[in-house]
């Protein structure tokens, strides 16, 4: 079994990582690096679950080797907070009711941060084109609209 | 839910990927965007000896135009680079309107064009934009390079023209005719699910406003993108009106098409979307070439 190993930035820490060819980067994540927040839901890119930002852009962490992220940024739920202030997004999502059983909500929210820092204006119609990749069985997905919508908006009222 | 254990490669260059393919042939898979490839490999419906990782080698990403006005775009970049190029909005608009259709944003993230087409799903937006517009497909093959047209590349369900020891290098869209338009849609049951049917198609004026040329193809509707010859033949040479529009999508319906049953929708259903979809693409590709 052939191991690699690997450099890449994750949540702005370098790591260097030896990994088996054939592993995942969420696997990479949750079993070797202890990021649990980003979740398995399907393994077959379906439901977003997995969602994290390579190099800016989201990705399905389950349908990318962990080989395929050497000298990669990646970014995770995990990297949302900073010195115990959640990031606006996280903030919006508790106080829109976002979340219920909250499996969905790390991916939600990297597919939110990854628009946001895209287009920090969006449309509903923008929001709910980036978020289409990901499921929610729980909240019928209004309230994960409102919450990037206000998200927007707080980051828009913080920066004047 | 986890790939079986291969061995890899990082190939640089499109060289040392021929020759590994070269050497590990039916043992070696390709892999370029991942989005097809490693669902199956997590579930082990894929189990490759040999990996080959195309995503390091920079030269196959590329959108250029081509001195004829057309454009060239190398097997390698991605849904989401081609989705906001501005030379295919300028140049090919119709892949332009299509790639929003395939599949997901983290999916756009990561797929490439030529994975789209080795791929060569039936239900893929791109084959079938491709037979559209009358593109050609670089292979190559040790150092022996071959240019195959679109129509022929495709040739059943999964199946195309590559052999296991070729590489897929380029996709080349030929210049689009003064007096052309095109238009492309389909109905998925959920934004980003593959289409149950969709349609692409092209119209070409002449100076009386007869269709001096006409394009149209189908996804979904078979085991391969399909050209729809007869609904062309029907429709060329005659002005665009409602009539000879419905005509040609009846035909193409009826006559070009082959649809499957599946739990998703029946024949019969298949073959309703297919004509009531042909017929609003071709009206739209007649309206833009009437206006442009
Ligand atoms: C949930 C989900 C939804 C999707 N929905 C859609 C959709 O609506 N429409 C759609 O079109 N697609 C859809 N896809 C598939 C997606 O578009 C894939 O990206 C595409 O089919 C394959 O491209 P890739 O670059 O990911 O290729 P890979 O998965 O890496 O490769 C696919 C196949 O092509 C071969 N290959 C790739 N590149 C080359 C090359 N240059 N030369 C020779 N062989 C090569 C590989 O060996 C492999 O057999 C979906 C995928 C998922 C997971
Ligand atoms: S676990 Fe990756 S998309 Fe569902
Ligand atoms: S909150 Fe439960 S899946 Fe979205």
């Amino acid at each position: 079994m052939a191991h690699h190993t690997i450099t890449v930035t994750i949540n702005g820490e370098t790591e260097i990582v030896t990994v088996p060819s054939h592993m995942t980067l969420l696997e990479m994540l949750r079993e070797e690096l202890a990021l649990t927040g980003t979740k398995n839901g399907c393994a077959s890119g379906e439901c977003g679950a997995c969602t994290v930002m390579m190099n800016g852009a989201p990705v399905n962490s389950c349908l990318v080797l962990a080989v395929e992220t050497d000298g990669a940024e990646i970014m995770t739920v995990e990297g949302l907070a900073h010195d115990h202030t959640l990031d606006p997004l996280q903030e919006a999502f508790v106080e829109s009711g976002a979340v219920q059983c909250g499996f969905c909500t790390p991916g939600m929210l990297i597919s939110s941060k990854s628009l946001l820092m895209r287009n920090p204006n969006p449309t509903d119609h923008d929001i709910r084109e980036a978020l289409v990749g990901n499921l929610c069985r729980c909240t019928g997905y209004v309230r994960i609209v409102d919450g990037v919508r206000q998200a927007a908006k707080l980051v828009a009222s913080d920066t004047k | 839910m986890k790939p079986a254990p291969f061995e890899y490669h990082a190939p640089a260059t499109v060289e040392q990927a021929l020759e590994l393919l070269a050497t590990h042939g039916y043992d070696a898979k390709i892999l370029a965007g991942g989005q097809s490839l490693i669902p199956t490999m997590n579930f082990r419906l894929a189990q490759p000896a040999i990996l080959i990782d195309m995503n390091n080698i920079p030269a196959l990403r590329y959108i250029e135009p081509t001195p004829a006005g057309g454009v060239r775009i190398g097997a390698m970049t991605r849904y989401q680079t081609a989705e906001r190029s501005p030379l295919i909005a300028e140049r090919a608009p119709l892949v332009a309107e299509a790639l929003p259709h395939i599949a997901h944003p983290q999916i756009r993230t990561r797929g490439t064009m030529g994975g789209a087409i080795a791929h060569a799903d039936p239900a893929a937006e791109l084959p079938a934009v491709c037979v559209a517009l009358g593109a050609r497909f670089k292979l190559r093959r040790g150092t022996q390079e071959r240019w195959i047209a679109a129509e022929d590349f495709f040739v059943g369900l999964f199946t195309t023209l590559l052999e296991p020891d070729e590489l897929l290098l380029e996709i080349e869209l030929p210049p689009l005719p003064a007096r052309s338009a095109w238009a492309f849609t389909e109905v998925a049951r959920r934004h980003g699910d593959y289409a149950l049917v969709g349609v692409a198609a092209g119209i070409t004026l002449d100076d009386a406003g007869n269709c001096a040329d006409v394009r149209l193809s189908f996804l979904s509707v078979g085991d391969r993108a399909v050209l729809a010859h007869n609904a062309i033949a029907a429709l060329k040479g005659h002005p665009p009106t409602a009539e000879t529009i419905a005509h040609a999508a009846a035909i193409a319906a009826a006559d070009d098409i082959a649809p499957n049953a599946d739990i998703h929708a029946s024949v019969d259903y298949r073959r309703h979307l297919a004509k009531t979809l042909a017929q609003r693409a071709l009206t739209q590709a007649a309206e833009r070439a009437s206006a442009g």
